[in-house]
């Protein structure tokens, strides 16, 4: 019998020893003088199962996880037992077949409908699950009707601030220039996300092809991915990735003989969390600080090196080529209201069941955290969810039967962001939480404003001040004017919405900010 | 090693790629383990740059060390997923038993001690990375284990593991 073995080879499989539980299977292979191909693939994102072993046996999938070296002896002798009691079914470790595990069967996978499934460099095994498909359909169209599709889908940016892409392709279309750019978002700072990385990860080509396709729309011939400093494994991947497509010619000169070049690099950040904002990573792709531009001009008109630039995030971008794929009709159906197609859920920090969910837009927060988390890791009731990072608010648990649409949660002062949920148990400290948010916005701001720069050195101080309980009223009252100061007074979302996460802490966890309990006043 | 000369080579093969100053001075830093002051009227030099301008693109990013950091850079994810899972009793314990706050090097010159605010491994946190390695579920215990093997005999061999 031929066995195939799948053992992921993404940042948290490996963070968890997925490379020594593949070790231990060649050398066990070679022990028992048995047969086996080891592929590394991608991860399929259930991280709780990590590291996943998967076997392909006749054509079936089936899972075993989460593996450590020392149950490897015990599956190899299930895999090979002919004595009922002892068959892979009864295996402490054993999951069934793979896709049929609730978990990721009950998702609505476009995106990442091939993480997990191959290896992600492999080019045959992405074209033979469709991969390259919707960049083949776009050179045949003419710019316009390409930037028609996208705008037809209904698709909007993903990185957090929901734009329509569709309208952004436009204007990059319609200004004239002999160089335009394509540059991917790839700056992921949020924390509680890392779809855009298990993307990169795990189905490079996707990406590529998306920024393919977006250079043949708006007339770019070169693109640049910019990566956070933060993920070595995605940056040698995607290195790889890029090699192999232009070899194969997907990207470099007259890509699939099109007559249309177009060039890919990808560019390292430095570890500064402003470089995610558009107009700060333009900056820094030049090789400058990252400080923020101001807008107007929109960098569709002059972005990088004062040129015309479509920026967008990697599962815009990824999204792209879905449509091109499929066609915008079908991706348009998924959704709801004006939040078209699918959302990459992010689920993570105290969280029994943490990993990427990709669902439909109109699920509530939730049957994504009860449904698919399954309750927190700890086993304590959850207290407070932090959705769309660090500028996005606290949540109580009144709040969350919002459902995932943009304009539901904009309407409860609340944001999807870029889709990461972190859980946190009863034991989490939300005056901590509030003056960490005005902490990381002082670490990180760019310095170019001075509500922002100074605001948030000020909030630490103010909140520290509630704690102790020292003139707590006026403190708290000058709380609130420096929250209104920062959110009227700051050039981007980086000062312009920590106030969120601060005042809803405050608002809904009062009784974490020290001074009498609210209810014995 | 003449640090200067290995510089020189660096600008040479960067300045005229667009926006270089980043990638170049990555390349330092992987060359020379930091980027020396001494290097600034160089690179502004070889850039057509201010030596302002220079030191101001430095200055701005978390990467970009200006002294020799340790043998290892231990890098503590201190974000919100993180935290959520007990983070900041690993950043406690780490600082007290190697010593060191962040932004400082034990005095054997193995480790360096540095924040970082994500990981993208925030489904199984609490996150660190030691080097180019990145490890989940990280406890008080585990981060003891994961320092004895960076300072014993095995891993110091020229890297000679992996
Ligand atoms: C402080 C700040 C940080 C941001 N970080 C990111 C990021 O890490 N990744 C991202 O794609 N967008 C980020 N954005 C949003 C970008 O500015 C921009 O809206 C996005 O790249 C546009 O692409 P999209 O339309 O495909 O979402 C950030 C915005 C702000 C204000
Ligand atoms: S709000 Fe903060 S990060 Fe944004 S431009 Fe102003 S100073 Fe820079
Ligand atoms: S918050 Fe620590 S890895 Fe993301």
């Amino acid at each position: 019998m031929s066995m195939t073995f799948f053992i992921p080879q993404d940042t948290t499989a490996l963070a968890l020893g997925s490379d020594s539980v593949a070790l231990t299977i060649t050398s066990e292979l070679k022990e028992r003088g048995l047969e086996g191909e080891i592929i590394r693939n991608g991860s399929r994102g259930m991280f709780w199962l990590e590291p996943l072993l998967e076997v392909e046996i006749d054509g079936s999938r089936l899972g075993f996880g989460p593996v450590k070296p020392s149950d490897v002896p015990g599956i190899l002798e299930s895999l090979n037992s002919h004595d009922k009691n002892t068959k892979p079914g009864n295996h402490p470790l054993f999951l069934g077949k793979v896709d049929q595990i609730d978990y990721l069967a009950r998702q609505q996978r476009l995106t990442f409908s091939r993480a997990g499934v191959g290896d992600p460099l492999c080019i045959e095994n992405y074209q033979r699950l469709s991969g390259f498909v919707g960049l083949t359909h776009a050179i045949k169209l003419k710019s316009q009707e390409i930037v028609d599709q996208i705008k037809d889908s209904g698709l909007r940016g993903r990185g957090g601030a929901a734009f329509p892409a569709g309208i952004k392709w436009q204007t990059v279309l319609d200004t004239a220039g002999e160089q335009k750019y394509i540059v991917c978002n790839a700056d992921e700072g949020d924390s509680g996300t890392f779809a855009d990385r298990l993307l990169m990860e795990a189905d490079p080509y996707q990406l590529i092809e998306g920024m393919a396709i977006a250079g043949l729309a708006v007339g770019a011939n070169q693109g640049y991915i910019y990566l956070r400093s933060e993920y070595p494994v995605a940056h040698k991947i995607l290195n790889q990735a890029i090699e192999r497509a232009t070899e194969a010619g997907f990207l470099g000169e007259n890509i699939c003989s099109s007559g249309n070049d177009f060039f890919l690099e990808v560019r390292l950040g430095a570890g500064a969390y402003i470089c995610g904002e558009e107009t700060s990573l333009l900056e820094s792709l030049e090789g400058k600080r990252g400080m923020v531009r101001a807008k107007p001009p929109l960098p569709a008109i002059e972005g990088l090196f004062g040129k015309p630039t479509v920026v967008n995030n990697v599962l815009t971008l990824g999204a792209v080529a879905t449509i091109l794929e499929q066609g915008s009709k079908t991706y348009k159906d998924f959704g709801m209201g004006r939040s078209r197609g699918t959302l990459a859920v992010q689920l993570a920090g105290n969280v029994k069941r943490g990993g990427v969910i990709e669902l439909a837009f109109g699920v509530t927060l939730r049957e994504v955290v009860e449904g698919f988390g399954c309750g927190t890791y700890s086993g304590r009731p959850i207290r407070a969810i932090q959705m769309g990072g660090p500028l996005g608010a606290f949540l109580p648990e009144s709040q969350w039967d919002t459902p995932l649409d943009y304009e539901s949660f904009a309407a409860i002062k609340a944001m999807i962001g870029h889709g990461g949920i972190v859980v946190f148990d009863d034991t989490v400290d939300m005056a901590a939480q509030a003056r960490f948010a005005m902490e990381f916005c002082a670490v990180e701001s760019c310095g170019k404003c001075t509500p922002c720069r100074i605001g948030a050195t000020r909030g630490v101080e103010v909140i520290d001040r509630i704690v102790q309980n020292q003139d707590r009223d006026n403190n708290l009252i000058l709380l609130t004017d420096l929250c209104d100061t920062m959110e009227l007074g700051s050039l981007c979302a980086m000062g312009g919405m920590t106030p969120f996460p601060v005042r809803s802490a405050l608002t809904y966890f009062t009784e974490d900010f020290g001074g009498e309990s609210p209810r014995e006043n | 090693m003449d640090k200067s000369a290995n510089i020189d080579q660096l600008i040479e093969q960067f300045k005229t790629l667009p926006g270089g100053l980043l990638p170049l001075l990555r390349a330092v830093k992987h060359a020379v383990g930091y980027i020396p002051d001494e290097s600034v009227p160089q690179i502004a030099k070889g850039f057509n740059l201010s030596r302002a301008e220079v030191h101001g693109v430095i200055s701005f990013y978390h990467d970009f060390n200006t002294s020799p950091g340790g043998q290892h850079c231990v890098q503590i994810c201190r974000a919100e997923a993180c935290q959520s899972m007990g983070s900041r009793q690993i950043e406690a314990h780490a600082k007290k038993s190697l010593g060191i706050e962040y932004g400082e090097t034990t005095k054997d010159g193995k480790v360096t001690l540095q924040p970082v605010y994500c990981l993208g491994n925030c489904a199984c946190s609490p996150s660190i990375r030691i080097n180019d390695d990145i490890h989940a579920r990280v406890s008080a215990a585990s981060f003891d284990q994961l320092m004895s093997e960076l300072c014993s005999p095995v891993t110091n061999d020229v890297g000679a593991k992996k």
